[in-house]
């Protein structure tokens, strides 16, 4: 099947070009609203971009699997991605990871078997102050943070979190 | 506690939203600056003393008068808001509870400046303040505060906010101006400065969120007042940050020349319960590391490089007496590994190798000339590169091993780490778990 922005994706992608004298500087942009319309960045989205910039696909692979948001493979319906650096590290953030290693019942750079939670440590999010904390990366993608996390507040939000993705679609799926 | 400026709004419910900034004062610097010309502007935050916020401390006056008066090209403002140096938690602050504040900022530089194009680049990650700014924007053209003949002043600024990929090397400025662009974030040599050569290969000006908040205030209460808020050659209220191991975390605001142990004291609560300090990084993991014999000094550029160490983002790490010093530089080590964008063989290989030297001595496989080892890496990384990023670990992994030599010898000598095994679940070094 061929791929195709949503309606409302559209009206956002011509609205990103228009914002620059040239269209290679809205590709950081039209890369996340590729991964959030079609679930993952695979050569078939890297190709559509491509063409919907008039970019040669290369530029648009080299530029995708430099930056770490960009999901070449398919990720969980939720990408929980845990701080590891100093401070968190110093408040607890590796606890925190293997609790949820524990809870999800995967190991770091896992997805769950049903498709619902990847598992990943990421480097210092600006959120010192907060620690420990982790970002969720949803499949519609929208991110949150969830800050000054102890195990015990990791059930609460992993119970609302699962609620919340019941209705996600999976990332595999998306195209 | 002291009046607050940058942190004025922080408090106020839904500050983020155009109507209540206007009701406590927002735009006022603004329709005052339209009134002043861009010389006199400039003059003003020369006399503020405003240093850049975004580690390097530049005169952000003498950056503006940089930049060419006269431009075949539009000019562009770039706003640095990738903030994403380890320790460092302030820009997203202003972002998301004062967005209209930074706006007001970048409004009153394009006007000073005679820049026809803005963009705030925004870490991707930061969705909330991303979206906070873009709220804000659109409030802003809607008042005619941004676009065509802005405040009938026949001066027209388009101001964009634009997520980055997610990628450390998008806060060095030039790396940034890549990724802006729409590339890998390969910093530029320089010179050419942005200022003569930037985004799009136009004349630009890059600034740190902070350094463009303050604006207003310097407008509002003119640049004496800043400087005196400040110490000689660092002026006006900052925002800093403390974290780790202590009471109350956060980031606060304050004058230029507070101590590092009244910000630990008094803004931080002081280290937890059971905790006592061991040593702390004043600006940022790239900074190098400073022990408690040190607390007394001020927080500024000169005197932090007078105590060994440098100001960089002014959010302070704090550390305890239970944190492995070998397992803190193996895990900064592999944070700027990761990061290093591959440009340049030093900073891309003398990383890698770094964390691996560091790597072993804390898994009790370091020999007694790995130290002497580490040293000359971090000397043939430091200043062979095209940007800070090489510096940026050289620096900190010198330090740990000149001031906690001793520790480096007791893994070296006994074999293993002297740590407590819990210590060991609670910081990682890279490899060894
Ligand atoms: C490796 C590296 C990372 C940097 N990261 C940031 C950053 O996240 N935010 C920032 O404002 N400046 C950062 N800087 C500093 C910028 O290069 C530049 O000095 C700054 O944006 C200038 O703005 P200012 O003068 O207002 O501080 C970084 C520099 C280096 C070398
Ligand atoms: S160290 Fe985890 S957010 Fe900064």
């Amino acid at each position: 099947m061929a791929l195709a922005f949503s309606e409302k994706a559209e009206v956002h992608f011509k609205d990103l070009v228009s914002r620059y004298p040239n269209t290679l500087a809205a590709l950081l942009p039209a890369l996340h609203l590729a991964q959030s319309e079609f679930g993952w960045i695979s050569v078939e989205v890297m190709d559509y971009v491509a063409r919907r910039l008039e970019l040669h696909p290369t530029k648009v692979l080299t530029v995708a699997t430099f930056y770490s948001m960009y999901n070449m493979q398919p990720v969980g319906k939720c990408h929980v991605q845990v701080c590891t650096t100093l401070t968190c590290a110093l408040r607890g953030g590796y606890e925190i990871l293997e609790h949820l290693e524990e809870v999800l019942g995967v190991r770091v750079g896992e997805t769950s078997a049903d498709g619902n939670y990847t598992l990943s440590e990421v480097e210092c999010l600006a959120s010192c102050g907060t620690a420990p904390m982790f970002q969720a990366t949803f499949s519609d993608g929208e991110i949150e943070y969830f800050e000054n996390l102890s195990a015990e507040r990791v059930d609460t939000i992993l119970a609302d979190l699962n609620k919340r993705i019941a209705t996600l679609p999976n990332p595999a799926e998306m195209h | 506690m002291e009046e607050r400026f940058l942190s004025r709004n922080f408090d106020i419910p839904n500050a983020h939203t155009l109507a209540v900034f206007e009701k406590h004062g927002g735009y006022q610097a603004l329709k005052r600056a339209v009134t002043m010309d861009g010389d006199s502007i400039i003059n003003e935050v020369k006399k503020s003393n405003l240093r850049g916020r975004g580690g390097a401390g530049f005169p952000c006056g003498i950056k503006w008068s940089f930049l060419p008066k006269e431009s075949d090209v539009p000019k562009y403002l770039v706003i640095n808001a990738d903030e994403g140096e380890p320790g460092t938690f302030k820009d997203r602050y202003l972002m998301e509870l004062d967005p209209h504040r930074h706006i007001e900022g970048c409004i009153i530089a394009a006007w000073a400046l005679g820049i026809r194009y803005g963009y705030i680049f925004v870490r991707g990650e930061m969705q909330h303040a991303i979206r906070r700014l873009e709220a804000a924007v659109k409030e802003a053209y809607a008042k005619g505060y941004l676009g065509k003949n802005i405040l009938g002043k026949g001066f027209d600024f388009d101001l964009y906010v634009h997520p980055g990929g997610g990628a450390y090397i998008c806060g060095e400025e030039t790396g940034l101006i890549e990724g802006l662009e729409g590339k890998s974030g390969q910093p530029r040599m320089k010179p050419p400065f942005p200022a003569v050569v930037g985004l799009f290969q136009a004349p630009t000006i890059v600034n740190n969120v902070e350094t463009i908040s303050a604006i207003p205030f310097i407008i509002e209460h003119g640049g004496e007042w800043f400087a005196a808020m400040g110490v000689e050659k660092n002026g006006g209220p900052k925002l800093y940050g403390v974290s780790g191991p202590i009471k109350r975390p956060g980031v606060y605001e304050a004058r230029s020349g507070i101590t590092v142990r009244e910000l630990l004291e008094e803004y931080g609560g002081g280290m937890l319960d059971g905790h006592e300090l061991k040593a702390f990084i004043p600006g940022g993991s790239s900074c190098a590391v400073l022990t408690p014999d040190k607390l007394d000094a001020v927080m500024g550029f000169e005197t932090m490089r007078e105590a060994g160490s440098s100001l960089g983002t002014g959010c302070v790490t704090f550390m305890d007496t239970n944190t492995c010093m070998v397992r803190v530089a193996a895990r900064l080590a592999a944070f700027y590994h990761h990061e290093s964008c591959g440009q340049c063989t030093p900073c891309r290989e003398g990383t890698g190798w770094a964390t691996k030297v560091l790597d072993a001595i804390e898994a009790g496989r370091g020999r007694p000339e790995d130290l002497d080892l580490l040293l000359d890496m971090c000397s043939n990384i430091e200043g062979n590169t095209i940007c800070a990023l090489g510096d940026s670990i050289a620096i900190p992994v010198r330090s740990y091993i000149q001031v906690f030599r001793s520790e480096f010898d007791a893994h070296i000598k006994q074999g293993c780490c002297p740590y407590p095994a819990w210590t060991k679940k609670r910081l990682r070094s890279s490899v060894a778990a």
